[in-house]
């Protein structure tokens, strides 16, 4: 079974492009399966179902939905070898610009919106640099010189990386998009495998339910902000 | 590491964008990322190797695309497939560079059908069933799907603006990242283009966001013939926008662009060398224009003349009673 990992911020259309690419699976005769991942809920699932796709979703709750997403990664591609699936999808939550769900080994996917402005390329961090395809979204609605400019930046993040635009709504570049899917190679087991970057850190008293807001709280893993005005220690 | 820095400025604005402070020095670049602080690193969102292979791919990909040029396009055709009851077009359209392909037909014809085919260099893979061939040949999937070099360039109707930058900075951005030769010149050359072809003119400070329609559009129009290195330019609706037409269209023509224009506009429909009619999602009909409907183009320029002249004295707040002289 193929694995890829889709990640990209919210909003920007990942469920779209997953459907899209989905239904030319489809008419190619393969089965496709969706592990949503989110934080506190989705109604994502019902449009997978819509079209006949198999879904399961992950809520993260109170955990970060990155952490939650790589202690259940082996079990998502356990289901998905159960159920038979030609392709897995995983699709993250899309919570902060700084996840990176990327696995070595495995097609990652990261989904950008043209529409955030041509300067959000630059922004996004691992979970754009490091992924082997970058799907832009939206490009219809933006102007002539935003796409190019957009597009351009893409390429200076990701040099190497397979970049396309592709419209969710109308699937206009999905066709492409499959090209590249169906190019992935099968992902046995993750037993063993790595992550292509560290996950954002975050080991505080914070993490474990402290709210109280104060210096004294402050312990384990704490970075403070450097303002221009401090004095030099 | 101040030669690599200076050799590829890509470098530097790498380091910018992940947050790493650079420092000129005379050590490797290897011994200084070696040097760095672990936590530096993390927070950058990438290992030392990491950074090293993207480097390396980021000055490859700056040189490719310095190097790569898109190929001037000679002809464009395209080959009929169906309309929407399943009928075959049984059609083979051929436009050349300079030329202005106009599409008619009534709304929800099928005219942004055709224009998204031509967008995305179908390959009997749309629902229309329509082949697109450049220089009388299959483009390639690389053509195709290519991502800032793309050979068709559209100005449509949803279009927005999203940066808030001024129209010179909006310009220069876009002239910078086409690796143009004299930025500031041709920025300013694209500006003054494009209040030419407008009634309302702009200056180039004024935030892109707050252009009128008409301004856009004429903004939009003079960067694709001026600066886009795309050579097949879309443009669906010009019309009631606000745009010099005739200037519009010269200007495209003089860039050798293969033009199609969707449109109801007769002073538009009649200036381009042939016209598409679109009838229940099929080609219907092709029209060469005749010397007859130039010379009947002549007298609509007129009654034009005629109309914008009223038009103009509605806006200064003037009565129009006294009768009015259509021309001969």
């Amino acid at each position: 079974m193929r694995l890829v990992t889709v990640a990209g911020g919210p909003s920007v259309g990942k469920t779209s492009i997953i459907l899209r690419a989905s239904e030319l699976l489809h008419e190619q005769g393969l089965r496709v399966g969706v592990v949503k991942f989110d934080a506190l809920s989705t109604r994502d699932d019902q449009l997978y179902r819509e079209k006949g796709i198999d879904v399961t979703v992950g809520l993260s709750g109170s955990l970060c939905p990155d952490h939650y997403f790589v202690s259940n990664v082996q079990d998502c591609l356990e289901w998905g070898k159960r159920q038979g699936f030609d392709l897995l999808f995983t699709e993250s939550a899309g919570l902060c610009s700084r996840c990176s769900p990327h696995v070595k080994g495995v097609l990652a996917i990261c989904i950008v919106d043209a529409l955030a402005g041509v300067h959000t390329p630059k922004k996004i961090g691992p979970m754009l640099r490091l992924a082997d395809i970058v799907v832009i979204t939206k490009g219809d609605v933006v102007s002539q010189v935003e796409r190019e400019v957009f597009a351009y930046n893409v390429r200076l993040v990701c040099p190497g990386a397979h970049s396309l635009f592709c419209n969710g709504i109308t699937g206009q570049g999905a066709a492409r998009l499959v090209d590249r899917l169906l190019c992935a190679g099968a992902t046995e087991s993750l037993e063993g495998s790595h992550l292509r970057f560290p996950m954002p850190a975050a080991v505080c008293p914070y993490c474990v339910g402290e709210t109280v807001i104060g210096e004294t709280h402050q312990r384990g893993n704490v970075k403070k902000l450097q303002f221009a005005d401090a004095e030099v220690k | 590491m101040s030669a690599l820095l200076a050799k590829h400025p890509c470098v530097r604005e790498f380091f910018r964008s992940v947050g790493l402070n650079v420092s000129e020095t005379r050590r490797t670049f290897r011994v200084w990322l070696s040097q760095l602080a672990d936590e530096a690193v993390f927070d950058a969102g990438m290992d030392r190797e990491q950074i090293l292979s993207h480097i390396e791919r980021l000055i490859v990909e700056v040189a490719t695309l310095e190097s790569t040029r898109l190929s001037p396009i000679q002809r464009l055709t395209i080959r009929g497939g169906r309309d929407k009851a399943g009928h075959a077009e049984n059609v083979c359209i051929e436009a050349g560079a300079g030329q202005v392909v106009c599409i008619v037909g009534p709304t929800g014809s099928g005219k942004s059908r055709l224009l998204a085919d031509i967008e995305c260099l179908a390959q009997d893979d749309t629902p229309t069933g329509r082949t697109i061939l450049l220089d009388g040949e299959l483009p390639s999937n690389d053509t195709r799907f290519c991502l800032d070099q793309k050979p068709v360039a559209q100005l449509s109707q949803n279009m927005n603006f999203v940066v808030d930058l001024s129209v010179q900075e909006f310009i220069s951005m876009h002239a910078q990242c086409r690796m143009v030769a004299d930025v500031a010149a041709q920025t300013a050359h694209v500006i003054a283009c494009a209040n030419r072809l407008t009634g309302e003119t702009f200056s180039a400070d004024v935030s892109v966001t707050q252009l009128s329609g008409g301004q856009a559009r004429a903004l939009m129009i003079a960067d694709v013939a001026l600066l886009s290195a795309s050579p097949i330019v879309l443009i669906d609706e010009i019309e009631n926008a606000g745009v010099d037409r005739k200037q519009a269209l010269e200007l495209l023509i003089t860039g050798n662009k293969i033009v199609f224009i969707s449109t109801h506009d007769p002073l538009l429909a009649l200036r381009g060398h042939l016209r598409i009619a679109v009838r229940n999602g099929g080609i219907a009909e092709i029209l060469v224009t005749t010397d007859a409907e130039r010379k009947n183009l002549e007298a609509i320029e007129a009654i034009d003349v005629t109309l914008s002249k009223i038009r103009d004295r509605l806006r200064q707040g003037q009565r129009i009673e006294e009768p009015i002289e259509w021309p001969q």
